[in-house]
């Protein structure tokens, strides 16, 4: 199966009319509450997010090619990564995939004709965008200085920035996370079409599923203590600054009560566009079918129990270290789980390296050097000399950046032909993605040598025997960042230019491809035919012959 | 194909009118507008839980300051108002279980009383904040205490102002949504075959109730 075989004279979608003409306007689309279409505002606003958030990132990189700093004050680069981490964390990773893929797809994958509450669905989104103006806005008046992780008593007392915006900001985008999470949750329940039960589900669904328990349990709990941290700024009284009588380490283990699950709600919905991905270009049916739900599930759980890895040497007891040390391992045995399914599942399969495919595959393996070294840092008596270095800033970049980023990119162009109805320059698409994994690792291995030496995170100097790995580095972020603009101009062209895709252009398994591209309003014209999940081993409904290997 | 997709347009045409072109029929849309409402409330118990931990943290550390903290509270403004939404929570359980058989003025003044309360609740809770105020215990505002343990206090009342503000904000909501459920029941609007905006703040209301029950003794009672 490749790009090219798909129907060319494919009769134009007149009637039925597809979503994007069912009434057209900008005030149709603002006031849309049809899932498709929101997910469509999502995607611009996230990628908007997103190229802001690179912005920032290149100052850092450009910054760092010298060691007494090329570009900014220290106060500025502080303002930079602080501004970098809140707007990729808040305001493109975690929407990234399910605010945009996920709400697209959702629906469609479980044959409903929209999420379970779709006004709240357009909320969500408003709200998303309100608490993006309030980050702007910060970031207009003078920017903010803590870091994304708002430690007290410095963001509390000492820091001079715009604390309060920017905590009003992921405040309001914490709503918007949980509305979703809960559309999700409540969707998958009780909208799922008659025979598409639990264990037919794909596994987009079901790491759909799990992130947004996550997002439902986890958020809450990063908006009050946010709420605590504005009040403490305001008020002079608190609980977390130690001479008002607080406790700064539990802030610590408040906020990464969220933020460590958090970290699970970027790369769960990753695990879920691999899953996907990788059993159609390998034309076989996903290894281990349940337990690949059960580690998706598990990895929900398990992130709830991990986050005191953290604070290793914020003087948590020493029992506790042990503890939260021995909870991290054990969250790695689903994902590994996971890594040895998707490579058992490429096992005798009939590969092809189409464009999604080169992403899944670099994903899996970003994703598993990123996990791996995670592991390293679980170890206390490894993490107390890595912590704060540049070991870490690897670490979290190969499973945020390599991992997540790249699965949003490959779902982005395996689903490109079912949202807009065309297809891409396969040729540019592969080009990008190698660039993207050559340009990625040239960016951030390196970063694990500099803190293995011992370069510490968030200094906009470092000392001159660093250099050259910095140069490394930076020349990395430069090819990394020609490697993200390329989609920007293949994928713009495919918009207008592109060949007609068909129902099923790569010949995959899953609701989604039963109906037309782009789908209709109510997502279905025809009842869609529900079968095993990656049943790649079966005739697709809509004609395409088995292709499965009959192991 | 051709009979399947007619059906799905004919479900379509079901959907006219109150229920929703993404459900079946109104009892999957009822079913799933009730588990959101229960997904939702426990995203509220982990909003409040923070609030909870944090207590329970400062309280470790202090445990005299937090005693002495809660003798400044008035017992018996928490014990009535624990009262008054304990009895408010009783009506809004008889609308939503009146609902069904029309009952449509019962309904709507078990309703009205639900509301009232929740007024009463916050009125009385206004009334102890100005009383707190006298006595110079409003933290970030007016706090004077001395002794070795003014810094518990301050905590206790840092945490009793968070919690009970936030509870307060939720009552005030629930009111909003309780005085609405009673205007559209009044007009019909909602009846027996349509009871799920009800059952929804019926829900919520309880939620209000809970947490007041656990702020109630870790506010009130732990001092005496």
């Amino acid at each position: 199966m490749n790009a090219n075989a798909i129907a060319p004279d494919l009769p134009e979608l007149e009637p039925p009319r597809n979503f994007y003409m069912h009434k057209s306007g900008l005030r149709n689309w603002l006031l849309t509450t049809d899932h498709k279409r929101i997910a469509i505002l999502y995607a611009i606003t996230v990628t908007l997010f997103f190229i802001m958030g690179g912005v920032a990132a290149a100052m850092i990189r450009i910054n760092l090619v010298e060691p007494q700093g090329a570009l900014l004050s220290a106060e500025t680069y502080n303002k930079t990564f602080t501004f970098h981490g809140v707007v990729m964390v808040w305001f493109f990773l975690i929407p990234s995939i399910p605010a945009t893929l996920g709400n697209f797809l959702l629906p469609i994958m479980i044959g409903a004709r929209d999420l379970a509450f779709p006004r709240l669905n357009l909320a969500s989104w408003y709200l998303f965008v309100i608490g993006g103006c309030f980050t702007i806005a910060c970031l207009l008046l003078g920017g903010v200085d803590t870091g994304w992780t708002f430690y007290t008593p410095f963001s509390t007392m000492f820091s001079n920035t715009n604390v309060i915006l920017v905590v009003v900001g992921v405040f309001v985008t914490g709503f918007s996370t949980i509305l979703t999470g809960l559309n999700f949750i409540v969707t998958t329940h009780k909208l799922r079409m008659p025979g598409m039960t639990w264990f037919k589900l794909p596994l987009f669904v079901w790491a759909m599923y799990a992130v947004s328990v996550v997002m439902v349990l986890a958020t809450p709990v990063l908006a009050m203590t946010l709420s605590l941290i504005g009040l403490e700024r305001i008020a002079h009284v608190g609980i977390f600054d130690p001479a008002l009588g607080g406790d700064p380490l539990l802030f610590q283990h408040m906020f990464w009560f969220y933020s460590h699950p958090a970290v699970y709600i970027m790369i769960l919905p990753a695990m879920g566009v691999a899953s996907e991905i990788i059993p159609c270009f390998a034309r076989r049916k996903i290894f281990g079918y349940k337990f690949m739900v059960y580690a998706l599930v598990g990895i929900s759980v398990i992130g709830f129990l991990v986050w005191g890895h953290h604070m290793f040497v914020a003087g948590m007891s020493a029992t506790a270290t042990l503890v939260f040390s021995i909870l991290s391992f054990i969250i790695a045995v689903p994902s590994a789980i996971k890594v040895f399914n998707w490579t058992a599942t490429l096992r005798r399969g009939r590969i092809s390296f189409e464009a999604p495919m080169l992403y899944a595959l670099g994903f899996v393996g970003l994703f598993m050097l990123g996990g791996l070294t995670g592991l390293m840092l679980a170890a206390p008596a490894l993490d107390i000399p890595l912590h704060a270095t540049y070991f870490v800033i690897a670490h979290f970049h190969y499973v945020m950046v390599g991992g997540s980023v790249m699965a949003y990119l490959g779902g982005i162009h395996y689903w490109w032909p079912k949202i807009t109805g065309r297809m891409y320059s396969e040729a540019w698409a592969r080009f990008a993605a190698i660039l993207m994994f050559f340009g990625f690792n040239m960016t951030f291995f390196p970063q694990y040598v500099l803190g293995y030496l011992g370069m510490p995170r968030r200094y906009h100097a470092y000392p001159p025997e660093f250099q050259t790995l910095n140069i490394l580095s930076s020349a990395g972020a430069s090819i990394l960042a020609v490697a993200y603009l390329i989609p920007v101009v293949y994928l713009g062209w495919s918009l207008f230019h592109g060949a007609r895709a068909g129902n099923n252009p790569w010949g995959a398994r899953g609701l989604e491809w039963q109906t037309t591209s782009p789908p209709p309003k109510g997502n279905f014209l025809e009842r869609p035919v529900v079968q095993r999940a990656y049943a790649y081993d079966e005739p697709a409904p809509g004609g395409e012959p088995a292709t499965g290997a009959t192991a | 194909m051709n009979s399947s997709a007619a059906s799905i347009r004919e479900q379509d045409l079901r959907a006219r009118g109150l229920v929703a072109e993404q459900f079946d029929d109104a009892e999957q849309q009822h079913a799933t507008a009730q588990f959101g409402m229960w997904v939702f409330l426990a995203t509220e118990v982990l909003f409040f839980g923070v609030l909870f931990a944090g207590y329970a943290v400062c309280r470790v550390r202090d445990p005299q300051g937090f005693l002495l903290g809660s003798q400044h509270t008035e017992i018996l403004f928490g014990a009535v108002e624990a009262g008054i939404l304990l009895l408010s929570s009783a009506t809004v359980t008889f609308a939503v279980n009146l609902i069904p058989f029309d009952a449509r003025r019962v309904v709507t003044l078990l309703l009205a009383v639900t509301a009232l309360l929740g007024v009463a609740f916050l009125v009385l809770h206004g009334v102890e904040y100005s009383h707190e105020h006298d006595e110079h215990l409003m933290v970030g505002v007016d706090f004077a205490q001395s002794g070795p343990h003014a810094r518990g206090i301050e905590l206790f009342f840092f945490l009793y102002y968070a919690m009970t503000l936030y509870h307060s904000l939720h009552v005030l909501v629930g009111v909003c949504a309780i005085a609405t459920m009673a205007v559209l029941v009044w007009r019909g609007k909602i009846r027996s075959g349509y009871t799920t905006p009800l059952v929804l703040a019926g829900l919520y209301w309880h939620l209000v109730d809970i947490v007041w029950i656990f702020l109630f003794p870790l506010m009130y009672l732990i001092g005496r």
